[in-house]
């Protein structure tokens, strides 16, 4: 193995136990650093953990680079995926710094140039990333005060930074540019950072406008696919009809001599071409994907049987929580089983990805969310060293967790290297993403509850869940689809449940509420019959849907109005006010709930991963009696993520998660045909169209300067599913309890 | 070969006749914003303006657009000086991924072209052959009310 | 002397003929009852009564798009004028709250009002006088537990003399054959395939399906001896569901089936204009009854004749490359069967044998059509391999114009095909040649006549509250 070694998993990440080493090959000043791990024998004893990605990478200037000029980088491991972050975590540098916030220049994940926070996923980018810099930047700016003390003969306390530069009392300045020096920065953090009080916030907690809008509503290049190198050329995949499938053969001769083709590739099951042209590279495409054959053997679940299989599976199970509760007393008990069947990521833009393979090393220009895996499986795929494979992460469309980047990328080095010299641009089909990509999984869950013998609060709750694994990252090359069909295919790796308190399949199962007695239990089931991996909100979303549709059956049957009977089983004081905030400003005093005709309203909450951020929303649907077309009319969210860098960001995320959400609530579920998947475009997978659309979505933040950042990514999925679903239960008297709610389910409920 | 006229320039364009017009706008005069979404006319962000109508360049082979004239996004205006509608996107910032977002424009801006006072209800209507996945339609649609005022003060010199 | 016997004898008939109609147009009126409380009807009756109210389509004539349920409002476009649909809600002032069962039986069986005037036969009392009793019961209980919406439809636009409902009353003597009362109930067996009998039943009382498929005399009634013999309806062809079909394959009793159920069959093409409402109407039917009206209408199609099946190959024989007999055998069976994921496969040619073609028609269809209609997914996501579409080989260009022009919209969330429209990025002309190329090189039958007219008429069709209107589909 090389000198560097990696050791970090997201498991090890998530567990805070992970250590990190990296190669900054082409910056001069950084080494590559051994860090032990702590715990392992021999190692030293640990010192207070540095807070957010500090911990893996503690050395301040992988943060904040300054240049002789002034010029000021800030570089995170951490990709935009339009979630906002680049200028979120550039409004984070330039209050810590005080330096301009259009003066800066921020780097994101680059495998030769970022530090490696692993995936942009999970809703930590704030927490990690945005922790890490807003320490760093703080921590660099008291560096730089401490040069110009020593320069200027001033004490440190006398002396303000503004605009990147230092001011004396007597007017003397100096740019941080001038106070810089090869070591400088060249520290590791400490544990502790002089930060700005947040009442001095001047960037921070604005509404700073995107730096990535303007270029996107002008035809500036803004994605991967806009990144035009000279004698780019163009790729297309071919793939099998279904998992798994051989390609016994292929008659690729008269392909190579249509127009434009330059090769075909082929290696076991994987095939490709490449062409000068795009459309030739999709006639060949097409011709090639005729001139195949397949030998198919995969074998899909029954949607309608899903729930039955999934209890059947082989199932590891995982004790999430046991507390004991008071004796069973005499109060009602209500139980009920949920479903949720495979939901789509539907990138609007299918994966693409940018490969040149040249002087035996291999740059690829990708919109996957973790440019480190991703590098360690392509090389291990390529058998080549890991620092002769460079990952740089360039925007793709909206990806919501592990879509088909990682693979993308894993299709164009193979093409790549086949072609060397010629940067080769694959792009895959709007039907090759949907059936290759990993869906979220079906899950079932089973809940039930006993109430008091007042009939007023709930004294006992038993979860029992079973889903597949909610994350096949990182997993080598065996988790690439190029690998598991080369001639030497890689083994997928067996999949693993993620630990609590982040969970899996398992996230947000623990309710947030007080319930004396309280178990939760976790099959996860390793044998996927569908290629499933994670989902934006992974288990959060259904045990979320479930945990507050369950809610409301319970306030139903306690009598109680169902914001008041979740305050009443609530201690935490922040989740308590999103919950009468979103109720307060919906009004939900004053509706009426379950008297007018066709309409119906809806309330739910959560905490997502019981650690990041409080959402609560409620909403309004009206419904359709002849047709049981049913669309959201009105909601309303509270959203508390804690230390909020950019409010407008904020708003932007969780108004989406709600028609996401709303989305694969109502609509989508995944189809097949017993052999392959069937569900392949927008016709046979439809999703939210502006009919469906509310007529007002609010959200309100509570800010709360100075605490840390909470992940808000996410949060919002969860409690959308359970408003809606809440109010279509308050419109129609009946409780749907299998996603999707379609149309024609609550038609046949409701009945004429 | 064909002359292509794409936002009032001619181009000569070498490129089978049966090509979509995606790809050659995209590949051959290097424009950005109409994207590759489907392929199939499904979901719209690939489209752009012939004639002032709204098209999916996706399915559109340049064989059909002889003495046409093409619009795209590039052609409304720059990040310096944005059009109205893009002015508005701006305002409103009216993305998440924006991948959708040019696609949505060109429909829109053939929209108030045609019909300056559209109600929400028109163009809401107007806009359901698009989709959006990152679910941004209620900024979309503010910024398409934004563009109206925009639009109505760019033709009349009302500061309203 | 002869000339004013004459003229006597010819104002007397005129008289005569002048009572008889004035006689036959009387009715008495019904008077009017309280409103029947809702929860006083049988739940199964209710049931029961929402099925046959799909089966006949009630709403889809009497809910304007965007209105409120059986609210009326909805102008049917008659050569005789606009008529617009009644408000059938059980409102007591506005809609038939007021009308007890027996007034609306009269109405279903006799075209007569509650207050004895005449009803326009736009409302095809014509076919409803086949409802049995106790389906007209179920009916009433179902459209009296609606709820009861205030709304007057606007008034009818008639020219005269058509604007005076005794002529109607002309029309009944000529073209009602009201069903006697002792009649037993139709769909009970008499000879021969249970399901066929029901299926007439259905098909010629509530389903009225004749009443678009069959050619309509001077006067506005269905031609006799036409039965089933095509129409143009809204702009868009009914095809004949007789022996004078046009389908490429023969329709069988299952393809139909398939067709009423899903709203589209692989080998005859999609439901689109008119056709989408009773689709969606009949999603409420169960099986048997939608395989009852298949069998039936099959029935009346007939079994293809040696010579009609001969003329129908031989009229493929010259088309462009990519379909065989062969070809439509294997297509046959499961939907998704040849659903692959890897849909870029083709199993014809790319069209790449057109290119240069100097048939513009020729070259729009290589480039813009042949991808999706050559491909290789199966219907209702793939395109129809056009040598089968029922459009190209129909009897007017009309639905082929509209699906060019328009496509196959996106229906909201709903699983379904979606194909682009044409319409604008090819102009009049443009669309003219493709049309011509489609009809003769998958055909190879005579061009259409009036395909331009075709083409100016569905451009120019106004956003109405019309039957079958894209714009309605897009509504709902």
């Amino acid at each position: 193995m090389s000198g560097n070694i990696r050791i970090v998993s997201r498991r090890a990440v998530l567990a805070g136990s992970g250590a990190l080493v990296f190669s900054f090959g082409a910056a001069p000043r950084v080494l590559a650093q051994d860090a032990a791990v702590p715990g392992a024998p021999g190692a030293p004893a640990p010192s207070p953990p540095l807070p957010g990605s500090l911990k893996q990478t503690p050395m301040l200037d992988s943060w904040i680079r300054i240049d002789a000029d002034g010029t000021i980088t800030v570089c995170t491991g951490k990709a935009e995926l339009g979630q906002g972050i680049k200028t979120a975590l550039t409004q984070i540098a330039a209050e810590q710094l005080d330096a301009d916030f259009g003066a800066l220049k921020l780097v994101t994940a680059d495998t030769t140039v970022t530090p490696d926070e692993g995936y942009t996923a999970g809703s930590q980018s704030m927490q990690e990333s945005g922790t890490a810099i807003l320490n760093a930047a703080a921590q660099v700016r008291q560096i730089l005060i401490g040069e110009a003390a020593r320069r200027f003969g001033v004490p440190a306390e006398q002396l303000k930074t503004q605009s990147a530069a230092v001011i004396a009392p007597d007017g003397r300045r100096t740019g941080y540019g001038a106070l810089v020096s090869a070591e400088l920065v060249h520290v590791q953090a400490a544990p502790k950072s002089p930060l700005k009080a947040p009442a001095d916030y001047k960037i921070m907690g604005q509404p700073v406008p995107r730096v990535d809008i303007p270029a996107k509503v002008t035809g500036g290049a803004a994605y991967v696919q806009d990144l035009r190198p000279d004698g780019l050329v163009h790729a297309r995949m071919v793939r099998s009809p279904s998992y798994g499938a051989a390609l016994t053969y292929v008659e690729a001769k008269t392909i190579e001599k249509m127009p434009g083709v330059l090769k075909v590739v082929r290696d076991g099951s994987f095939l490709g071409v490449i062409a000068e042209r795009e459309f030739q590279a999709i006639e060949a495409m097409r011709a090639l994907s005729a001139a195949a054959r397949w030998q198919e053997s995969a074998k899909l679940p029954d949607a309608d049987k899903l729930p039955v299989l999934l209890q059947g599976l082989a199932a590891e199970d995982i004790k999430v929580l046991d507390r004991a509760g008071p004796s069973a007393g005499n109060g009602k008990t209500l139980s009920a089983t949920y479903t949720r069947p495979y939901v789509a990521h539907g990138s609007i833009g299918p994966s693409c990805a940018l490969a040149l393979y040249q002087d035996n090393a291999l740059t690829i220009w990708t919109h996957t969310q973790g440019v480190y895996p991703d590098r360690d499986a392509i090389a291990e795929m390529l058998h080549m060293p890991k620092d002769k494979v460079r990952l740089i992460h360039a925007e793709g469309s909206g990806c919501y967790g592990h879509n088909g980047a990682d693979d993308a990328a894993a299709d164009a080095a193979l093409l790549a290297r086949a072609l060397p010299g010629r940067p080769v641009r694959l792009q895959w089909t709007r039907e090759q993403e949907h059936a290759w990509e990993p869906y979220g999984p079906a899950m079932i869950v089973k809940v039930s509850a006993a109430m008091d013998q007042a009939g007023e609060k709930i004294v006992d709750w038993d979860y029992v869940l079973w889903s597949n694994t909610h994350s096949m990252r990182p997993g080598g090359a065996g988790s690439l689809i190029a690998a598991q069909s080369l001639a030497q295919p890689f083994a997928p790796p067996p999949p693993r449940p993620i630990p609590m308190p982040a969970g899996g399949g398992d996230r947000n199962s623990i309710p947030l509420y007080k319930f004396p007695g309280a178990r939760v239990l976790h099959h996860f089931l390793p044998e996927m019959p569908v290629r499933v991996s994670a989902l934006r909100a992974l288990g959060g979303y259904m045990n979320v849907f479930v945990i507050e549709s369950f809610m409301d059956e319970l306030a139903l049957e306690a009598q109680a109005d169902p914001v008041e009977f979740r305050l009443n089983h609530l201690d935490d004081p922040r989740a308590k006010e999103v919950i009468t905030t979103a109720a307060q400003r919906f009004g939900w005093a004053e509706k009426k709930r379950g008297t007018a005709p066709g309409r119906g309203y809806g309330f739910a909450f959560a905490r997502y991963k019981n650690l990041a951020a409080y959402c609560a929303i409620a909403c309004e649907v009206e419904l359709d009696h002849g047709s049981g077309r049913t669309r959201m009319v009105r909601a309303v969210a509270a959203v508390d993520s804690g230390q909020v860098v950019n409010p407008d960001g904020l708003k932007n995320q969780i108004e989406g998660a709600i028609m996401q959400s709303m989305s694969w609530t109502l609509f989508e579920s995944v189809t097949n045909d017993g052999k392959r998947i069937t569900s392949l475009d927008w016709a046979s997978y439809p999703i939210l169209r502006f009919s469906g659309v509310p007529d007002a979505v609010e959200v309100h933040i509570i800010n709360r300067p100075g605490q840390p950042f909470l992940g808000s990514g996410e949060a919002g999925q969860g409690p959308a599913a359970a408003a809606v679903a809440n109010a279509i239960a308050d419109a129609t008297g009946k409780r749907f309890r299998d996603l999707p709610i379609t149309r024609e389910r609550i038609k046949a409920a409701i009945g004429v | 070969m064909m002359i292509l006229n794409v936002n009032d320039q001619p181009h000569n364009v070498e490129a089978d006749s049966r090509t979509p017009l995606l790809y050659v706008l995209r590949d051959d005069l290097k424009l950005n914003a109409a994207k590759f979404g489907c392929g199939l006319g499904q979901c719209g962000a690939c489209t752009v303006l012939v004639d002032g109508k709204p098209v999916f360049s996706c399915v559109t082979p340049i064989a059909l657009l002889a003495g046409k004239k093409v619009t795209t996004l590039e052609g409304l205006g720059t990040a310096q000086e944005p059009a109205p509608i893009q002015r508005a996107f701006m305002e409103e910032q009216a993305a998440q991924c924006g991948y959708c977002i040019p696609g949505m424009m060109m429909r829109a801006q053939a929209l108030l072209q045609a019909n300056p006072q559209a109600n929400d209800t028109e163009i809401r209507k107007t806009l359901e052959p698009h989709l959006c996945r990152c679910g941004t339609h209620m900024r979309i649609l503010r910024a398409i009310h934004r563009a109206q005022v925009l639009m109505k003060t760019a033709r009349t010199g009302d500061a309203r | 002397m002869w000339a004013k016997i004459v003229a006597v004898v010819a104002c007397l008939l005129l008289a005569l003929c002048a009572g008889l109609f004035v006689f036959a147009a009387r009715h008495p009126a019904i008077a009017p009852i309280a409103r029947p409380a809702a929860g006083s009807f049988d739940t199964a009756l209710v049931k029961r009564g929402a099925v046959l109210a799909a089966i006949g389509d009630c709403a889809t004539c009497h809910t304007a798009p965007g209105g409120a349920a059986f609210a009326g409002g909805v102008g049917v476009v008659t050569p005789f004028g606009t008529i617009f649909s009644t408000n059938i809600s059980p409102d007591a002032e506005t809609g038939i709250g007021g009308w007890s069962e027996a007034a609306f039986e009269r109405a279903m069986r006799q075209g007569v009002r509650r207050d004895g005037a005449l009803l326009y036969p736009a409302f095809p009392y014509d076919h409803f006088t086949l409802v049995s009793d106790d389906d007209n019961r179920a009916l009433y209980a179902f459209l009296m537990t609606r709820p009861a919406v205030r709304n007057v439809a606007p008034a009818n636009d008639l020219r005269f003399p058509f604007n005076h409902r005794a002529v109607v009353a002309g029309w009944n003597l000529l073209f009602l054959r009201t069903r006697p009362r002792s009649e037993p109930r139709s769909d009970t067996a008499t000879s021969g395939d249970p399901s066929v009998a029901r299926g007439r039943y259905l098909v010629e009382g509530l389903g009225h399906c004749a009443a678009c498929h069959t050619p309509r005399n001077v006067l506005g009634a269905e031609k006799s001896g036409a039965g089933f013999g095509g129409a143009t309806i809204d702009g868009w062809t009914a095809y004949a569901l007789n022996t004078r079909s046009t389908a490429v394959v023969p329709w069988t009793a299952d393809a139909l089936y398939q067709y009423l159920r899903n709203g589209f069959e692989a080998q005859h093409g999609t439901a689109r204009g008119p056709m989408l409402d009773v689709i969606a109407n009949l999603r409420a039917a169960p099986d048997d009854d939608v395989r009852a009206i298949a069998d039936y209408v099959a029935a009346q199609i007939g079994k293809p004749t040696r010579r009609s099946e001969q003329i129908q190959l031989t009229e493929r024989a010259g088309q462009p490359p990519a379909r065989q007999e062969a070809d439509l055998q294997a297509q046959r069976g499961s939907l998704i069967a040849a659903t692959s994921a890897d849909s870029q496969a083709y199993r014809g040619a790319p069209g790449a044998a057109l290119d240069g073609a100097a048939d513009e028609g020729a070259a729009i269809y290589a480039a813009a059509c042949a991808d999706c209609h050559q491909g290789p997914r199966a219907m209702p996501y793939g395109g129809i391999d056009l040598g089968l579409s029922s459009a190209i080989t129909g009897p007017t260009a009309d639905n082929l114009v509209h699906i060019v022009l328009h496509g196959i919209p996106a229906d909201g969330a709903t699983r379904g095909p979606i194909m682009p429209g044409f319409g604008d990025v090819l102009d009049d002309n443009q669309v003219g040649a493709l049309v011509r190329y489609l009809r003769a090189a998958f055909t190879g039958k005579q061009t259409w006549t009036g395909i331009d007219n075709a083409i100016h008429a569905v451009r120019s069709a106004q956003h109405t509250a019309a039957v079958g209107s894209p714009e309605r589909q897009a509504g709902q």
